[in-house]
């Protein structure tokens, strides 16, 4: 069994969770998604006994166009989060009626396809199909089974699609110009691609554009918030969870070893950039009134602290960004699911309108707790270590930059226990607020057990994915 | 074996923390208690095992369980070293907390959380075994933060009140301004020394392996030891970080005294003495820290002076207690700094306890306004507190006197003015400390006719830690008279340079003298103004003039948040209405044009943008593939 498995159960469980019709749909996707993750395990399980579980096709001989999925350990950590996530994911929204349920569970599991292939592949051009590929159905998932007035729903999504599309435009003119110096979309053989340093700049440039609207990275997050509240919770879960992750990943894969040398040249204005998104959104999450919207300034800030440990080019810096990806993506998810419980429950987003809900659901009250400490980087979760080796690296470079990036610690305290305290706390108990339901703890369990798992023993996934990092380095370095 | 009890000794309380989380609803309030007090009974049993063993051995016990974290330059190791001072602190964390957990289950008992209560309670004791007893900075952080946490989660125990919810958030985040800078002074270490292991790092300073003559070295050392004892003053509230203690008075009165006196907020005491051989490199450093201590004590009682609270004028009696630690660390006498702190302990959780019981016997008043001549009905909790008073003033035999004139004489023979700022403090602390005492116990009874009818004296679970605690501040000065200073051999493995011991000259008698007449005069006048006269402090609103300043504090959280807080929300404003809808409007206006496109797209496939979309990214790609084919 090779990587390839993993796309195959994701696409077919997207065609069948359709077929299967609305009633089984939700299961139909819980299923599939399961089974991917199954895989994904065994697939690293493979991996690590050095078998082979890469997969080589020649797709179009010319121009060459490879359907190659690389699995090393650094694609496959972010395929096994996406395919964990999954399975979560669809769980959350168990309790939910949508109408279409085929279409939308399908939109998932099809989302999941584009994003795990989107990890996997090595070939540029194919990484961009699916790339794109996943545009597709996020942008349905937003616009359908959104939030709040349809209008306002629409222009928010079609804003976030035209922008994040225009991005990769960028991208995709660097990878053509790429092959017409290379002869090849091949990662490996554009690492070798001997730019000069102009033209690294530019590749680089047109790289960080992608990347930067989908992470986002300031200035380029407006379109950001406004999706997030207005997407379902699953839509917003996908995109914040994991796919802010594909751009993240390819900082790494692609952008950074494609020019290291404008990388190395220019990496204190891309640090500076990152970190003062890590500032600006945590400032601005003060300033919500809508607990979505102040959970996706929270995320702002946190991805852009990911992004400058990538940015840093070194290995506590790698290391950190991917362990804080994974640790993200799961608490993200968590805190999203807290907003849609509490908003299914009230009917509101707006925070002023909650509160009181611990002295009802001291269950719930305290699994939101350990969520909202793990989105601080508590030591003992997960969160921690990521935070912990980018702020680190970023002192390393720079005391100032640590001391800058590191005010997220402060900032990120204080809106997150601000928001806690009024949504959770006091007794205005106006509203009923019923406890969580078997379901709705089970995902938090799950959730939390991984977050604190990981915060103590963190070694599993930092052993794994170090070495093909150091790799990744020694290249940068080579070249500068 | 050794690897086993101490995980017993670590995890006793983490066990009594998941047992009354998760099953604490359904035992009974007694049993709940109950249980998280064995908790930490055990983890008092197991330390006094190793206290035995280590003082007769010398040799510290290390325990390495496994990775925690790699970085390039070092791993950090779950790793436990139980040395001579951990196991001192450990002895008195336990120790205390065992009684303070036996207390509680009465204090607590009609609270519909009390078994929560005692799962924060045995959390809070996890962390700090966590805190003292790690064996790099990183473990000291878990419990740093952890123990920062559960004072959040203690603090606002009673969250349906949004008064005490602030507090609670306040102390979290003052902390967190700490611990950055406790994390920058732990990134600095690593990076210096490659290692965080206390250990490695006195080591390679005793080897020379780290060249403490290389300038760029020192400056980084200062800068990193700089940022520690910020951390220190977060955590010890200190100046400008200690606004968060007296409204931490919010929690219940047992955590006060536990937490917010006894324990946690040594944590900064803790951590320089553990890292003394880094601090004695940066003299610079170490006169800030002097000064700095000095100061807050100094200020601190001041406050102290002027307040009708009970539990504030304590809070603000521990920030300036904390701040005499502090003088003596900056000064180099850390043996000094941790015998004050372990007086401190007894003498301040003494009172706090103490004044639980007054507040349980007033059924909830703290105003000192209201109450009055308590010690005919509270016999034992009078003579408790009284005992705790007369230590805390500095007066002998008591154990306060031997610890607090250590100090303020190494201060002399440091430094004059720093021994004045220190004086003064304490004929203050003399003062207010008796204010208290009269104001409460003294005189006719002020409060209502109803609260009167109520006044007991607390049951034996409330007294009998009293007794022990008073026993305590009564004798606990003799672990180091001077001369002959068992704390000091104890702790001399721990400490690289140790404080010069002046013999007891003439100096030294009449700086002891100095000490007692000053305090004397400071209960003096306490006597003189509220027993004599009878002055009971006037209602808030006939508060005028300076003292009016004094009274709120000298208005720090106000321009704290004039300067701080204020702006940052203005920051936000501003983001949130102008750049925001600036960036986002010249986005939209892209957006704009691409809608058009998009609109007639829409039409053209009858509305269905999704199948318009998908067919854009197949002609984009095909358009390449046409590209390179011909």
């Amino acid at each position: 069994m090779d990587v390839s498995f993993i796309l195959i159960i994701l696409l077919f469980g997207a065609v069948a969770t359709y077929f299967v019709g609305d009633k089984w749909a939700s299961k139909a996707a819980l299923l599939f998604s399961t089974a991917a993750f199954a895989a994904t395990l065994y697939v690293i399980y493979r991996y690590n006994i050095g078998e082979k579980v890469s997969y080589f096709h020649t797709w179009i001989s010319k121009p060459r166009i490879l359907l190659h999925f690389q699995a090393d350990s650094l694609s496959l950590a972010m395929t096994a989060l996406t395919t964990v996530l999954t399975p979560i994911i669809v769980l959350t929204s168990f309790g939910n009626m949508f109408p279409k349920t085929k279409s939308f569970y399908a939109l998932i599991l099809f989302m999941a396809f584009a994003m795990v292939g989107t990890f996997l592949s090595t070939d540029g051009l194919v990484y961009y199909i699916f790339w794109e590929l996943s545009l597709i159905p996020i942008y349905f998932i937003a616009l359908i089974w959104g939030s709040g007035d349809a209008e306002s729903r629409k222009k928010a999504v079609v804003k976030f699609f035209i922008y994040t599309f225009a991005g990769s435009l960028f991208m995709l003119v660097s990878f053509i110009y790429l092959y017409t110096k290379t002869g090849s979309f091949l990662n490996t053989h554009l690492y070798n691609a001997h730019l000069t340093e102009k033209e690294q700049f530019w590749i680089f440039l047109g790289f960080f554009l992608a990347y930067a609207i989908k992470i986002p990275i300031i200035p380029f997050h407006t379109w950001q918030a406004n999706v997030y509240q207005k997407a379902p919770a699953v839509g917003t879960m996908l995109l914040s969870g994991i796919m802010l992750k594909m751009a993240l990943y390819s900082i790494v894969r692609w952008q950074l070893p494609i020019a290291p040398q404008a990388a190395a040249q220019y990496k204190y204005i891309f640090i500076a950039l990152c970190i003062a998104g890590v500032i600006y959104g945590s400032i601005l999450a003060l300033k919500q009134t809508d607990l979505k919207k102040l959970l996706a300034y929270s995320s702002l800030a946190h991805v852009g602290l990911i992004a400058a440990g990538a940015y840093t080019l070194t290995i506590d810096g790698f290391r950190g960004a991917f362990l804080q990806m994974i640790a993200h993506g799961f608490v993200v998810v968590g805190l999203f699911y807290a907003a849609e419980i509490i908003s299914r429950r009230y009917n509101t987003g707006e925070i002023a309108d909650m509160g009181g809900i611990r002295i009802q659901s001291p269950k719930f009250a305290s699994m939101f707790m350990i969520l909202v400490m793990a989105s601080v980087a508590l030591p003992l979760t997960f969160n921690f270590i990521g935070e912990f080796e980018v702020l680190y690296s970023l002192a390393q470079t720079n005391i100032w930059f640590g001391v800058l990036g590191g005010t997220t610690i402060i900032l990120g305290a204080f809106y997150m226990l601000r928001m806690f305290q009024q949504v959770m706390l006091g007794d205005k108990g106006a509203k009923v607020f019923a406890d969580v339901t078997f379901g709705e703890g089970f995902v938090f369990a799950l959730i939390i057990g991984v977050l604190l798992f990981f915060g103590v023993y963190p070694s599993p996934i930092a052993d794994f994915i170090t070495p093909d990092l150091q790799k990744v380095l020694l290249h940068i370095n080579q070249i500068n | 074996m050794e690897t086993n009890l101490a995980l017993l000794l670590l995890l006793a309380p983490l066990a009594g923390f998941l047992l009354n989380i998760f099953a604490g609803k359904k035992l009974s309030r007694n049993l709940s208690g109950t249980l998280g007090t064995i908790a930490v009974a055990v983890s008092f049993a197991v330390t006094l095992f190793f206290f035995m063993q280590v003082s007769s051995t010398k040799e510290p016990v290390m325990v390495n369980l496994f990775k925690w974290m790699t970085l390039a330059n070092f791993d950090v190791n779950f790793a436990f070293q139980l040395d001579q001072l951990s196991l001192l602190w450990l002895m008195f964390v336990t120790g205390i907390g065992t009684l303070i957990h036996v207390y509680s289950i009465s204090y607590m008992h009609d609270d519909e959380n009390i078994h929560k209560f005692f799962a924060y309670l045995n959390l809070f004791i996890f962390f700090m075994i966590t805190l003292v007893m790690g064996s790099n900075l990183l473990i000291m952080f878990i419990g740093w933060e952890g123990v920062g946490l559960c004072s959040y989660l203690l603090i606002g125990f009673w969250y349906k009140n949004q008064d005490f919810n602030d507090a609670a958030k306040k102390a979290f985040i003052m902390n967190r301004i700490g611990d950055l800078g406790f994390l920058i002074g732990i990134f600095i270490i690593g990076y210096l020394f490659h290692s965080v292991d206390y250990i490695d790092i006195q080591n390679a300073i005793v080897s020379g392996s780290f060249d403490v003559n290389d300038i760029n070295n020192m400056t980084w050392l200062g800068v990193a030891t700089l940022c520690l004892f910020i951390g220190a003053c977060g955590k010890s509230a200190q100046i400008p970080l200690y606004t968060w203690l007296p409204d931490a008075m919010a929690g219940p009165t047992p955590v006060s005294a536990l937490i917010h006196a006894a324990t946690m907020v040594t944590a900064g005491i803790f951590m320089i003495t553990r890292m003394n051989f880094v601090f004695d490199l940066t003299p610079d450093v170490q006169n800030i820290i002097a000064i700095v201590g000095a100061v807050t004590s100094l200020i601190a009682a001041s406050i102290g002076l002027m307040q009708n609270d009970i539990k504030k004028v304590l809070a603000y009696s521990t920030v300036s207690q904390l701040g005499l630690m502090f003088l003596a660390l900056g000064l180099g006498a850390y043996e000094i700094a941790v015998f004050h702190v372990i007086t401190h302990a007894f003498f301040k959780a003494c009172l706090f306890l103490g004044s639980g019981s007054v507040i349980h016997a007033m059924s909830g008043e703290q105003d000192m306004r209201n109450m009055g001549g308590l010690r005919k009905v509270m016999k034992v909790t009078f003579i408790t507190f009284l005992i705790a008073t007369l230590a805390i003033s500095g007066l002998p035999p008591f154990s306060g006197f031997f610890s607090k004139d250590e100090i303020l004489m190494t201060a002399f023979h440091h430094n004059k003015p720093l021994w004045v700022i220190g004086s003064v403090a304490s004929i203050m602390t003399a003062f207010y400390m008796f204010r208290l005492l009269y104001l409460t116990f003294f005189k006719g009874f002020r409060g209502t006719e109803e609260q009167k009818h109520h006044l007991h004296e607390s049951p034996s679970l409330i007294t009998f830690p009293l007794v022990v605690l008073a026993v305590l501040a009564l004798v606990g000065g003799a672990i180091s008279l001077p001369g002959s200073s068992w704390l000091n051999e104890y702790l001399a493995p721990i400490i690289s340079h140790p404080a010069e011991h002046h013999a007891l000259g003439t100096t030294e008698y009449m700086l002891m003298g100095v000490a007692v007449v000053g305090a004397l005069v400071g209960i003096g006048l306490a006597y003189a103004k509220y027993i004599k006269q009878g002055f009971v402090p006037v209602p808030d609103n006939e508060i005028t003039g300076f003292a009016k300043v004094v009274y709120n504090k000298f208005y720090v959280d106000e321009i704290y948040t004039a300067i701080v807080v204020k702006p940052i929300y203005a920051l936000g404003a501003f983001f949130k209405n102008v750049t925001e809808v600036a960036l986002s409007g010249f986005i939209f206006g892209l957006g704009k044009v691409a809608n058009a496109i998009g609109a007639q797209g829409r039409t053209v496939q009858n509305g269905s943008i999704g199948l318009y979309l998908f067919v854009f990214v197949l002609s984009v790609c095909s358009i390449i593939a046409y590209i390179f084919l011909k």
